[in-house]
């Protein structure tokens, strides 16, 4: 074999263990937490508080309650893992790399509108004939709408059912949608972007939070302070200024 | 991959460096297929294909993506026709442009098509002021999605077509006093004709599959902007099984248009 062709071939072997590098790497100082995409904000607050005071690296991988838990189930590299439903909990607690688990907030579901409210939405009975989204019911916000609305005797169709609160607060704050029914902790969020229409009966459907140490952590001890800290009273008051509600 | 053993080729047996990474990369592409396949609940398919929100989706699907096609077969061959035969000033430019929705996350082609035909876009809100309709959320809005990522691919495979067109042929048919017109129908057109439905088939396929740009501009709703990927995204969030078992029809379909454009890709040799 020619020069040109060994250096080829340790290329071709050498190449795919070049993007493993970073998993392997590991250890001291470094936390992994999977989060659901509406803790985003309460979560990155407490991270700098986190870092600052143990010297670690906090990442976050925020995305969907139902992805999260089953890439956390399949082994996914990662410490803690918080979800906002009780079902995809149950994910990685029968696949048995789920430690204690913690409900630790409640979220509740409210009306958000742009700023202006072109619409002129002040209940869910107005959402009739205005353009109008939510969460499909595949979801854990979806459910809650559905719930809700059929609480309130509400058969107004949305014009589109979104894959996740997130997705649904965007069409609103792009104005693109008159209204949405989004976490308070999402209209929080979008500060001025909406204004915020509350929705009398809804904390009878409260979404709680749950988090959990995973088995696959390289460092349990610094898994289970992420779980304490976000249990503390510090932890609490963030998640209270992010517009969560505490069990 | 069948490789001829039987009659020896003058030029030497394919080298392993070659071979090795072709059958890689066959692998590559099959393996995640196969296994697709192989994890669907056969026993539970039939139930899956009868589901509503499949036939809906299907149903729009194929309806939006052949829609989209003939409007990229409208707009896009007289604009390929232009970029091939008509020498202008701002040529690279212009081809330049059509093709950037092409490497663009479809994502991102959303959020610019929001920008400019949203509810609050640049001309969505004059639109629906004027005339009250709004695009997003719409099935019209579905198919704007699927042009705006078809169309590059559309333009370009028959502007290829036209330009691998000898135009002495149109310059035959000027001498024989053709205009310009009537050139283009009977002369160049036909020429082209085995690209341009190679080009028809690619747009469709495109648009077929396209997910990211539909869902950013028109969200999700079962029967007006829920087409097949969506779906199964959407799906997927619940329930594995069913979503395993529309990707298989997906698959199907999309295998049916392969074989059915066999002649061109898969039959040669």
């Amino acid at each position: 074999m020619s020069l040109v062709g060994r250096s080829l071939t340790a290329l071709v072997l050498v190449l795919p263990l070049a993007g493993c590098g970073g998993d392997t790497e590991g250890g001291g100082g470094e936390l992994t937490v999977l989060a659901a995409a509406s803790l985003t904000d309460a979560y990155e607050s407490l991270a700098g508080q986190f870092e600052s005071d143990d010297d670690v690296d906090v990442t976050f991988s925020f995305g969907s309650s139902t992805d999260l838990a089953e890439q956390a189930a399949d082994g996914a590299p990662g410490d803690v893992l918080a979800t906002a439903d009780e079902t995809s909990m149950q994910v990685p607690e029968d696949a048995g790399v789920a430690g204690e688990v913690t409900a630790f907030a409640t979220n509740v579901l409210v009306i958000v509108t742009p700023p202006d409210n072109p619409a002129g939405i002040e209940s869910l009975d107005e959402l009739d004939g205005a353009t109008w989204v939510r969460c499909a019911d595949e979801v854990p916000c979806g459910r809650v709408a559905q719930a809700i609305l059929q609480d309130n005797g509400v058969t107004a169709e949305p014009a589109s059912l979104e894959d996740d609160v997130r997705a649904t607060l965007d069409k609103v704050t792009s104005g693109e949608a008159d209204a949405g029914l989004v976490y308070a902790s999402d209209a929080v969020a979008a500060g001025d972007d909406v204004a915020t229409v509350e929705i009398p009966g809804a904390e009878e459907q409260l979404t709680s939070y749950f988090v959990t140490t995973l088995a696959q952590s390289e460092d349990a001890d610094l898994a289970q302070d992420w779980v304490d800290l976000v249990t503390s009273e510090a932890g609490r008051q963030s998640l209270e200024d992010a517009g969560f509600t505490l069990p | 991959m069948i490789v001829s053993t039987a009659v020896k080729d003058p030029l030497g047996r394919p080298p392993v460096l070659l071979m090795a990474p072709a059958v890689l990369a066959t692998l590559l592409l099959v393996v995640p297929l196969v296994a697709m396949v192989a994890a669907t609940d056969w026993a539970g398919l039939p139930e899956q294909l009868r589901s509503e929100p499949l036939r809906e989706a299907l149903w729009l699907s194929l309806l939006t993506s052949t829609v989209a096609m003939l409007l990229c077969l409208v707009l896009g061959l007289p604009l390929a026709w232009l970029l091939a035969r008509v020498d202008f000033r701002a040529r690279g430019v212009v081809r330049a442009l059509v093709t950037v929705p092409l490497v663009l996350p479809p994502v991102v082609a959303g959020v610019a098509l929001r920008t400019a035909f949203g509810r609050s876009g640049v001309l969505g809100e004059p639109l629906l002021e004027l005339t009250g309709f709004g695009l997003p959320f719409t099935t019209w809005g579905v198919v704007l999605a699927h042009v705006f990522v078809s169309m590059p691919f559309v333009v370009i495979a028959i502007e290829g077509a036209l330009r691998s067109a000898d135009p002495e042929y149109d310059a035959a048919a000027a001498t024989l006093g053709a205009s310009r017109w009537t050139t283009f129908r009977r002369v160049t057109v036909p020429l082209a004709m085995p690209g341009i439905i190679a080009g028809m088939v690619l747009g469709w396929a495109r648009s077929l599959g396209e997910f990211g740009a539909t869902i950013t501009f028109n969200g999700n709703y079962p029967g007006t902007t829920q087409t097949m990927p969506t779906l199964i995204y959407v799906t997927r969030q619940s329930d594995q099984d069913a979503a395993l078992a529309l990707s298989l029809v997906m698959l199907v379909v999309s295998i049916v248009v392969l074989l059915a454009l066999r002649d061109r890709w898969l039959g040669t040799p």
